[in-house]
C-alpha cells in the first residue's frame, strides 16, 4: 500500500488532551483558560467516559459536616491508605487543593446534595476519618462529568468525539503530535501539537472480572511506554471489594462503597459480621472492635470508632477473598452486603437510587428487602505514568498525564473518593503544567512523516491480513491469564506463568485478523487496543514479580507483610533497547513536616499539637 | 441456556437490511450481552455503542422490538420464550453503521443553551442552597443523555422538526438551569422562540421511555411552558414587569 503522509488529515492545536473523563475535561478547561488552542479526543461520545460510573463521591476536606476535618487529616488518611508509598508532594497538593476544586464545580453548575445549612453535604467512606465525600446520591461521577462537559463546551475547546489515539509523535525527544483515527470512518488523523495530556485511565479490561468498560485498555499507558516515558507502581491494581457476582453477565459491575458508608455491613454465609476478625494492627486504634461501638458510630456518636467495614479497600477485598476461600461465601461465590436490615427502605432509595435500580433491573434483587451478593472486582490502577508532582509532566518533554493514568497520589492503595478529587486537582495542574511548558518552547516541534506512516501501517495490519486470530478470542485469553495469575493474591510461580502466557499472546497478536472494512468496526478497534492491553498487563505482571512484599493492593503469598526495605522503592517500567526494563528505584526522602503529619497520632493532629501552623 | 433468534439491522447510510442470528442465551443476560456474544462469535464488525453496562452512561440506546431502550437494561427474560428479538438503530437520527447513529445534533443543541451563571464572586464556603430547593433540579440532572426521549418525541421523530424544537432532553436541561436556585440568567425568550416550547403537545411519550424515570413532561416541560405563558401572555405579569422590572421567577 503506497502511503503519503500529506494525504492524512491534519489538525493543529497547542495542546491535545487524550481522554474526556474528569481529568481530561478539567485539563482542557485549564488549557483553554491559559489561552491555549485546545483539542480533546475521546474514544466514546462526550459525557460517556468512565468517570460517569463513579458513584460514591469526591473527597475534599471541606469540613461542612465535621468541622474537625482539614487538609492535614485528609493527607494523613491518604498516606495511610496508600501504605506510605504515595508521592508525598502529590498527596499534599491533592489534600490542599481538593476543596477549592470542588467548590469551583458548583460554580460551573454541579448540584451536590446539601447539608441542613445549605452547604455541600459530605458522606463517610472507607479510610476517611471524617465524612468527607461531596456527592450526589450515588451518581457523583455523572454530576462531575456533566458539569465539566456543560462548562467546557462554552470555553472554546474543540471536542473530537469517537477518535482513538494510536501513537505519540515526537520531534527528537519532545512531543510533536498524536496520530489517531476516527472510529466512524476509520480514517487517520494527525494532531500536531506542542504538548499532549494523557487522561486515558487504567487498563482494567485485562481482567475477566472488572468494573471497567471497553474503553479501559491502557492506551495511554502503552503510548507513554512506546514514547519512552517511565511508568511507576504498575503492580498496584485495586480490586474493589464489592462488585456484583450474580448473574454472570453483570459479574464485576460496581457496587458503591457508599452502601457501607451509609450503614451497610458485610456478612458471611453463617450470618457473621466477619470484618471484625480482619482488623489490621495499623488501623486497630481507629477502628471499632465491637458491634456495639460500630453501631454507636453509625448513630453519630463522635467518640465511637469507625466500623471495620470501612477499612481501606485492599483490606476489605482480601478479607472477602479469605472468607470465600474458607467456605463461608454466598451461593454465587461472594459474601453478603446487607443494608436492608439496617436502613429504612425509603432512605436507601433516596441515598442509593442507582444501586437500588441496578440490582432490581439486573439481578432481580430488592436491596431494600434482602442482602446483595458481592465480591472483589478489578477496579483501578494506582500505578501509571511517572509524573512531576507539580506540573504532571512525564519524563518525556511535552507529555503530561493526569487522573488514573498518572501515578503517585494513591501509593499502594487508593481511598474511595480520592479518585474524583484526583481528576480535578491534577487535571488542572496538568493544564497549567502544559501551558508553562509551551511558553518555554523556543520552536514548534515537527512530527516526522515516517513515524506517522509506520503508525498507520501498524494499525491497518489486522484489516489487511487474509486470515488470523479472532481479536475477541485473544482478549478472552488475556483476561483468563490475568484473572487467575495476577489477581488479588499473587505468587511467584503464577506471575511467571502469566509472563509466559503474555509472551505467547503477544505472538498471537501479530496475526490477529479483523474482518470487514475500517468504518466503525469494533473488531478492528479490539485488534488495535489488544496491543495496549498486552503491554499494560506485562508491566503489571513484571512489577508484581519484582516487588517482593505485600503492601496495599499488592499481596504476595510468598512474601507476606510489608517490608521496611521495599517502602523505600518504586518499581519503574520503561522501554529499553531489548524490550521492557523494570527497575527498583530508591524514593527521595519526604519533607520533615509531611512525614510528621502522616505519622502523627490523630489526637495530636486534631489538637494542633502536630502541624498546627501548616 | 437457550437458543434465541435475533434480527439485527446491518447497514450504513446508503441502506441495509435485517440479518438473522442465532445466539445462546444464559441466565441473567440482557440484550447487550447477546449482541456482544454475536459480535465476538460471528459478526466481529457489528457496530454498536456501549460503555458502563449498568444504565449509567446512556450509550447503548437502540430500538428493541420497536421500543426505544437501553440494551444493557433490557433483560432477556422480559421477552416470551420463543419471541424473536428485533434490534435496530434509533430512527430519529441518521444511521452511521449498524446500530450506531449520528447523534451530533444533540450536542449542537446543548451548545446553544446559555450556560449556568451564578452570582459572582462565589461565597467562600460555596453557594447556600437547601436540599428542598435543589431536589427538582437534581431530578433533571439524573439525565444520562441516552436520547431515547429525543428518539421517541414525535415532533422530531415523525415530523422532523429539528429546526424548531430542541426536544425533551434539552427542555429538561433548560428546566434544570431555569429552576436552579442561584442561576441569574434568563432563558425564557429563547425557550419560547428558538427552542420551541410550544411544539410539545404533552403526549408524555418521552417520560415513558426515560430509563432514569425523570418526569420530563410534568416536572420539566409543563412548568417551562407555564413560565413562557406567564411572561408573554399574562397581562397582569406584563404590567407588573413594566412597573417593577421583575425579570425572572424563581
Amino acid at each position: 500500500m503506497a502511503l503519503d503522509a500529506s494525504e492524512i488529515q491534519t489538525i493543529n492545536h497547542d495542546v491535545l488532551v487524550i481522554g474526556a473523563g474528569g481529568a481530561g475535561l478539567r485539563a482542557a478547561i485549564e488549557c483553554s483558560a491559559q489561552k491555549l488552542s485546545t483539542g480533546v479526543i475521546s474514544k466514546s461520545l462526550l459525557g460517556k467516559a468512565h468517570t460517569v460510573m463513579a458513584e460514591g463521591g469526591m473527597a475534599a476536606a471541606l469540613g461542612n459536616v465535621d468541622s474537625r476535618d482539614n487538609w492535614k487529616i485528609h493527607f494523613r488518611d491518604t498516606m495511610r491508605g496508600g501504605k506510605f508509598l504515595n508521592v508525598w508532594r502529590m498527596a499534599e497538593l491533592h489534600a490542599k487543593q481538593a476543596p477549592e476544586r470542588v467548590r469551583e464545580l458548583e460554580e460551573w453548575g454541579a448540584v451536590f446534595d446539601r447539608t441542613k445549612e445549605g452547604l455541600i453535604s459530605q458522606r463517610n467512606f472507607g479510610g476517611h476519618r471524617y465524612p468527607r465525600l461531596a456527592h450526589v446520591g450515588d451518581r457523583t461521577g455523572l454530576e462531575l462529568i456533566r458539569s465539566l462537559q456543560d462548562h467546557g463546551v462554552h470555553q472554546g475547546i474543540d471536542f473530537h468525539m469517537e477518535c482513538t489515539a494510536l501513537e505519540l509523535l515526537k520531534d527528537g525527544d519532545r512531543i510533536a503530535g498524536v496520530l489517531g483515527y476516527w472510529r466512524e470512518t476509520g480514517r487517520f488523523v494527525v494532531f500536531k501539537c506542542k504538548a499532549a495530556i494523557l487522561a486515558t485511565g487504567g487498563g482494567g479490561k485485562a481482567w475477566k472480572i472488572t468494573s471497567n468498560s471497553w474503553e479501559y485498555t491502557g492506551d495511554g499507558l502503552a503510548m507513554a511506554y512506546e514514547a519512552g516515558a517511565e511508568l511507576m507502581d504498575m503492580e498496584f491494581t485495586q480490586f474493589h471489594p464489592t462488585g456484583m457476582v450474580w448473574p454472570p453477565s453483570v459479574r464485576g459491575t460496581l457496587v458503591t462503597e457508599g452502601v457501607r458508608g451509609d450503614g451497610g455491613i458485610l456478612k458471611n454465609s453463617k450470618g457473621e459480621r466477619f470484618m471484625f476478625n480482619y482488623i489490621p494492627p495499623k488501623f486497630a486504634a481507629e477502628t471499632a472492635d465491637t458491634v456495639e461501638e460500630a453501631e454507636r458510630w453509625l448513630k453519630g456518636d463522635k467518640n465511637a470508632r469507625r466500623p471495620p467495614e470501612l477499612l481501606t479497600r485492599d483490606e476489605v477485598a482480601r478479607s472477602i477473598t479469605a472468607e470465600v476461600k474458607a467456605g463461608r461465601g454466598s451461593p454465587h461465590g461472594g459474601v453478603f452486603l446487607d443494608i436492608a436490615s439496617r436502613v429504612p427502605a425509603d432512605v436507601i432509595k433516596r441515598k442509593l437510587p442507582s444501586m437500588y435500580h441496578q440490582f432490581k433491573e439486573l439481578a432481580e434483587v430488592d436491596i431494600t428487602a434482602e442482602p446483595m451478593e458481592v465480591g472483589p472486582t478489578c477496579h483501578y490502577f494506582m500505578g501509571g505514568v511517572r509524573v512531576d508532582a507539580d506540573s504532571q509532566m512525564s519524563t518525556v518533554p511535552g507529555l503530561f498525564a493526569a487522573g488514573e493514568c498518572g501515578a503517585g497520589l494513591h501509593g499502594a492503595n487508593r481511598l474511595g473518593g480520592n479518585s474524583l478529587s484526583d481528576l480535578i486537582v491534577f487535571g488542572k495542574l496538568a493544564g497549567t503544567g502544559a501551558a508553562d511548558y509551551i511558553r518555554g518552547l523556543t520552536k514548534t516541534p515537527e512530527a516526522p512523516n515516517d513515524h506517522i506512516l509506520a503508525g498507520v501501517r501498524r494499525a491497518t495490519e489486522p484489516l489487511r491480513r487474509d486470515s488470523g486470530t479472532n481479536p475477541y478470542v485473544l482478549h478472552d485469553k488475556l483476561t483468563e491469564t490475568m484473572q487467575s495469575n495476577v489477581g488479588i493474591v499473587r505468587i511467584k510461580a503464577e506471575l511467571e506463568k502469566a509472563l509466559e502466557d503474555l509472551a505467547a499472546l503477544n505472538k498471537e497478536a501479530d496475526s490477529v485478523k479483523a474482518p470487514g472494512a475500517s468504518q466503525y468496526n469494533p473488531g478492528w478497534h479490539e485488534a488495535i487496543s489488544i496491543r495496549s492491553l498486552l503491554l499494560t498487563a506485562e508491566m503489571v505482571t513484571r512489577g508484581a514479580l519484582m516487588r517482593e512484599e505485600s503492601r496495599g493492593a499488592h499481596t504476595r503469598l510468598d512474601h507476606p507483610g510489608e517490608s521496611e526495605e521495599w517502602v523505600q522503592y518504586n518499581v519503574i517500567s520503561k522501554k529499553g533497547a531489548n524490550g521492557m526494563e523494570v527497575e527498583k528505584r530508591k524514593r527521595p526522602d519526604p519533607p520533615a513536616l509531611l512525614k510528621e503529619i502522616a505519622h502523627a497520632k490523630i489526637e495530636d493532629l486534631e489538637s494542633g499539637k502536630v502541624g498546627g501552623d501548616a | 441456556m437457550s437458543k434465541r433468534t435475533f434480527r439485527i439491522w446491518r447497514g450504513d447510510n446508503k441502506g441495509g437490511e435485517f440479518k438473522t442470528y442465532e445466539a445462546t442465551v444464559d441466565q441473567g443476560m440482557v440484550v447487550l450481552d447477546v449482541l456482544h456474544r454475536i459480535q465476538a462469535d460471528e459478526a466481529n464488525d457489528l457496530a454498536l455503542r456501549w460503555n458502563c453496562k449498568a444504565g449509567k452512561c446512556g450509550s447503548c440506546s437502540m430500538e428493541i422490538n420497536g421500543k426505544p431502550k437501553l440494551s444493557c437494561m433490557t433483560r432477556m427474560n422480559s421477552f416470551g420464550p420463543d419471541e424473536t428479538i428485533t434490534v435496530q438503530p434509533l430512527k430519529t437520527f441518521p444511521v452511521i453503521k449498524d446500530l450506531v447513529c449520528d447523534v451530533s445534533w444533540n450536542y449542537q443543541q446543548n451548545k446553544r443553551i446559555k450556560p449556568f451563571s451564578p452570582p459572582k464572586p462565589r461565597p467562600e464556603k460555596g453557594y447556600v442552597m437547601y436540599q428542598e430547593d435543589v431536589d427538582r433540579v437534581q431530578e433533571f440532572r439524573k439525565c444520562i443523555e441516552c436520547y431515547l426521549c429525543q428518539d421517541t418525541c414525535h415532533v422530531i421523530r415523525d415530523r422532523d422538526e429539528k429546526a424548531t424544537f430542541v426536544g425533551p432532553r434539552f427542555m429538561i436541561r433548560l428546566a434544570s438551569l431555569e429552576m436552579h436556585p442561584v442561576d441569574t440568567e434568563d432563558r425564557i425568550p429563547e425557550i419560547r422562540k428558538e427552542f420551541g416550547s410550544g411544539m410539545c403537545n404533552i403526549t408524555r411519550c418521552c417520560t415513558e421511555v426515560c430509563p432514569e424515570h425523570i418526569n420530563i413532561t410534568d416536572n420539566g416541560i409543563i412548568p417551562l411552558k407555564e413560565r413562557v405563558v406567564d411572561r408573554y401572555y399574562d397581562p397582569v405579569a406584563i404590567i407588573g414587569r413594566k412597573l417593577f422590572g421583575i425579570r425572572k421567577r424563581s
